[in-house]
């Protein structure tokens, strides 16, 4: 345990103890790791449902005439295709193209936006967001104000739905609505960190023990448990997605980490794509890969991967047993060019052989 | 009682049962619940011989890994392939089916100089 730090806490931190859950310290909140035990609840969101308390993410809101072409210039995806309702994944850089986080933005309205970006990088990317924004957009924090509840699964909608007055089933992926559970106010969206259907529920802090009780509740019938960030990360690993701090932070660029279509090069200006287009130019040194273990033994973050004449070519930024798969699986960025189908991690000081694989590990079945 | 006063525990938090001079070893119930789902574990093979205290496997988890530490010297003759096959087993039954190894103890005054179930028990409720 760290000392001398004041970890701070969501509004469910009560619930959570009572609840059973074991607590950990992440991005100096304290939250719940997993509940009954990191498979169990992974494998129920892939075959059922699952409810997360993310409230911890970071939530800053835009607002003003000016914010369109604000959100436009610091943001590297197309905001302005998005009308009131959508939701995009996007990045925000520095001016050397540094990725300074991932977020997904929201257009609330004409000139009303919010961005839910990484726990740990708030308070950095609001500094960073205020001191960019002009005097026609006002830049709030609303993160302790505002609770997010991820419910997760096939069988999210279903849970969801039966709590709220319209119609979710409509709701198309990266889209929300603003509606009523009781008389709380929730915005849900239909987005996602687990590679499956769900939603994201955005509600007061104050209410937000009641909407994890009616979710609970109304869960029971399809097996909904509570889940842990244990889970999140095992889900989003499995599924492709990559973690801010870990698979890419300033020192990486979205093109070595494979997020190139959500930078697009040919808006009139965003920050960060003078540096890019040089970049681009000069071709890519790095590349971040996915990769599967043949030999025994668990890749974890910061392990050394080597090529196939045992060369250092790179670390591993994420890795785990992939519950679901059933496999141990990795992401690692590596030097290019590398062509070779095979690499080493060296794992505790054995060299271990594991192979390339196209990303996504798992993606789910779509039906209908 | 959660640890079998039978058996002597480690601080590190092996169990070893001694039969004779064959000890059953493991980890105990409290290293389990800390490490959380056991995905692999990496044991040495039959003949080899180990130290007390010394390292002999790795245990990981979804969470972390962790070294094994042998509870006392001796040469390994038997390895439990179940867990190496199942070692969810190790979660569900610390204590029994998810034994690890077996030994053939080289000193038996050793087994004297660990802690025993009470002992344990109030070691790990000091450290939790």
């Amino acid at each position: 345990m760290q000392s001398g730090v004041t970890l701070r806490r969501t509004a469910l931190y009560e619930t959570h103890r009572r609840m059973g859950a074991r607590m950990t310290s992440f991005a100096g909140f304290e939250m719940p790791v997993h509940y009954m035990g990191i498979i169990e609840e992974h494998i129920v969101v892939r075959t059922a449902v699952g409810v997360f308390d993310v409230s911890h993410m970071g939530k800053i809101r835009f607002r003003g005439p000016g914010s369109p072409s604000f959100v436009d210039r610091v943001f590297t995806n197309r905001t302005q295709a998005m009308g009131p309702g959508r939701a995009q994944y996007n990045l925000m850089l520095n001016d050397e193209g540094g990725i300074l986080d991932d977020l997904v933005l929201y257009r609330l309205s004409q000139d009303g936006w919010l961005a839910v970006v990484n726990a740990a990088t708030t308070d950095r990317d609001y500094a960073w967001l205020r001191a960019h924004a002009p005097a026609s957009v006002e830049v709030t924090d609303c993160s302790a104000e505002t609770a997010l509840l991820a419910v997760q699964g096939p069988r999210a909608v279903d849970v969801l739905g039966a709590l709220v007055p319209v119609d979710l089933q409509a709701v198309p992926y990266y889209h929300f609505v603003e509606t009523r559970l009781d008389d709380i106010p929730v915005l849900c969206s239909r987005t996602g960190y687990t590679g499956e259907d769900g939603f994201e529920v955005f509600c007061p802090a104050e209410a937000v023990g009641q909407v994890w009780d009616r979710i609970l509740e109304a869960g029971q019938r399809w097996g909904i448990r509570p889940c842990g960030l244990g889970a999140r990360d095992t889900l989003r690993l499995e599924a492709g997605m990559l973690l801010y701090g870990q698979d890419m932070d300033e020192q990486t660029n979205p093109f070595e980490v494979g997020l190139a279509g959500v930078v697009k090069m040919d808006k009139a200006d965003f920050i960060g794509k003078a540096a890019l287009e040089k970049v681009w130019r000069g071709g890519l040194r790095r590349r971040l890969v996915g990769f599967e273990m043949t030999d025994a033994g668990l890749p974890r973050s910061g392990y050394s991967v080597l090529g196939e004449g045992h060369e250092p070519i790179g670390r591993v930024t994420s890795g785990t047993f992939a519950p679901y798969l059933k496999k141990a699986i990795g992401l690692a960025l590596i030097q290019m060019p590398y062509e070779a189908s095979r690499l080493w991690v060296d794992i505790r000081q054995s060299l271990r052989e594991a192979r390339v694989v196209p990303l996504p590990f798992y993606r789910r079945s779509r039906v209908a | 009682m959660k640890y079998p006063e039978s058996y002597r525990y480690t601080r590190e938090h092996e169990w070893i049962h001694l039969q004779g001079d064959v000890g059953t070893v493991g980890i105990t119930h409290y290293a389990q619940e800390q490490l959380g789902d056991i995905v692999y574990i990496e044991l040495p093979a039959v003949g080899q011989t180990f130290r007390q205290l010394q390292a002999f496997g790795t245990v990981e988890s979804i969470k972390t890994a962790a070294d094994l530490y042998m509870p006392m010297s001796g040469e390994v003759v038997e390895v439990n392939q179940e867990v190496v096959n199942h070692p969810e087993i190790i979660n569900q039954s610390p204590h029994e089916r998810g034994w690890l190894i077996r030994i053939r103890v080289h000193d038996p005054s050793e087994f004297d100089r660990l802690m025993s179930g009470q002992e344990y028990e109030a070691y790990v409720e000091q450290s939790s």
